[in-house]
């Protein structure tokens, strides 16, 4: 499974698996938006604006998801200083830094019809918040310090340490009292979401994480080359 | 298996996510406080350093049969199921308002059995349903 994501098979991946997975990735998210603003049915209390559901929910979980393989990939990456595993989480960054910010304004827009109030500080969307800075502060930090082998180490700490806000984000909603619900989908119960809005919950959820693939695939391909130039242009002088 | 620079890299990681670790927890203990977004009508009559003048937030249930409205002025009752407080609002209440369903009033306590709001927010659960269902569960119930 990793060697697959090794420097070399990346760089000779085909131009068709992308084309593939655009394709898919159309298909799968026409369908969850016809499914999600057309078939499924208005929520019995809120009405029309559960449809934000659709775009909120599976952008929070890869948001979230993004983050966890950064942090781990960090943990791996100080223990064993291997390098493509840092050019993986240095590409997986701005996905989920964007997912995050998607997951906010949707957040704000749902907030206004249903809480009446755009924005509060709970401790559900003000961790969602301090993920953001992490986010930000990781992708600057790899951009404006020039060494590698020093953002590298620098970026894997702040990782580590935003790995931390990650169950705070999960469980925040059962450890204080909040203003956001707590969550509709856990490991241990089923889900309390019917299942006429499941279904294009998850199919939205797919499509989403096939667009993260691609851009990720995208991305770490650039990294590679990138990294390699550089590599070229210190030995040449 | 593991070299000696490797485990003792695992070693100092280990150790340091630990002590990051506890101190998140107790920073998290001793600002829960703040970290909490409203109080529960048990939590105000539980608290003795309770201030009059300053704005909080009150959360639960909107009692059934409790909500009377006179004018532009609605009046009701939150409940956690063992204590109540009267809360008196003068405005527009949230779409989602309504009895049985969560609401957290921001404002000002007057005594520890009458809150006086001017904000109103409804909290909805984590129920999603379509009507017809939450209708034939209403029968069956």
């Amino acid at each position: 499974m990793l060697k697959s994501f090794f420097p070399n098979r990346v760089l000779s991946l085909n131009n068709k698996i992308i084309t593939g997975l655009i394709i898919a990735m159309v298909l799968t998210i026409f369908v969850g938006i016809v499914y999600a603003l057309v078939l499924s049915p208005p929520d019995y209390i809120q009405g029309d604006s559960v449809r934000i559901m659709y775009v909120h929910v599976p952008s929070s979980f890869i948001a979230i998801g993004c983050f966890g393989f950064i942090g781990m990939a960090s943990i791996f990456n100080l223990v064993f200083k291997v390098k493509f595993v840092s050019l993986m989480a240095k590409s997986t960054a701005p996905i989920g830094c964007i997912f995050t910010l998607v997951s906010i304004v949707t957040g704000s827009l749902w907030g206004k019809p249903t809480w009446g109030i755009w924005w509060a500080w709970d401790a559900r969307l003000t961790s969602m918040v301090i993920l953001f800075c992490f986010y930000v502060t990781y992708i600057l930090t790899w951009k404006f310090i020039a060494r590698f082998e020093k953002a590298n180490k620098i970026t894997s700490i702040i990782a580590i340490l935003g790995l931390f806000n990650l169950p705070v984000i999960k469980y925040s909603v059962d450890w204080w009292s909040t203003l956001h619900q707590p969550s509709s989908i856990t490991l241990t119960s089923a889900p309390t979401i019917h299942y006429t809005m499941l279904i294009p919950l998850i199919i939205m959820f797919l499509g989403m994480v096939i667009y993260s693939l691609i851009i990720f695939l995208m991305r770490y391909k650039t990294e590679i080359m990138k990294f390699k130039l550089d590599k070229k242009n210190i030995t040449n002088k | 298996m593991l070299g000696k620079k490797v485990k003792s890299r695992i070693y100092i990681l280990v150790f340091s996510l630990i002590s990051v670790a506890i101190i998140i927890f107790f920073a998290l203990r001793s600002l829960e406080e703040n970290v909490i977004y409203f109080f529960s009508p048990t939590e105000i009559y539980s608290k003795s350093d309770i201030s009059f003048n300053k704005k909080i937030r009150l959360g639960g249930l909107v009692k059934k049969g409790s909500t009377s409205k006179s004018g532009t002025t609605i009046n009701f009752i939150i409940t956690d199921l063992k204590n109540e407080i009267i809360v008196s609002y003068n405005g527009l209440v949230p779409n989602l308002f309504s009895e049985g369903k969560g609401v957290i009033a921001e404002g000002k306590l007057k005594d520890k059995k009458y809150f006086v709001a001017d904000k109103i927010l409804a909290k909805h659960d984590e129920n999603y349903m379509p009507s017809e269902i939450s209708k034939s569960l209403d029968k069956s119930n």
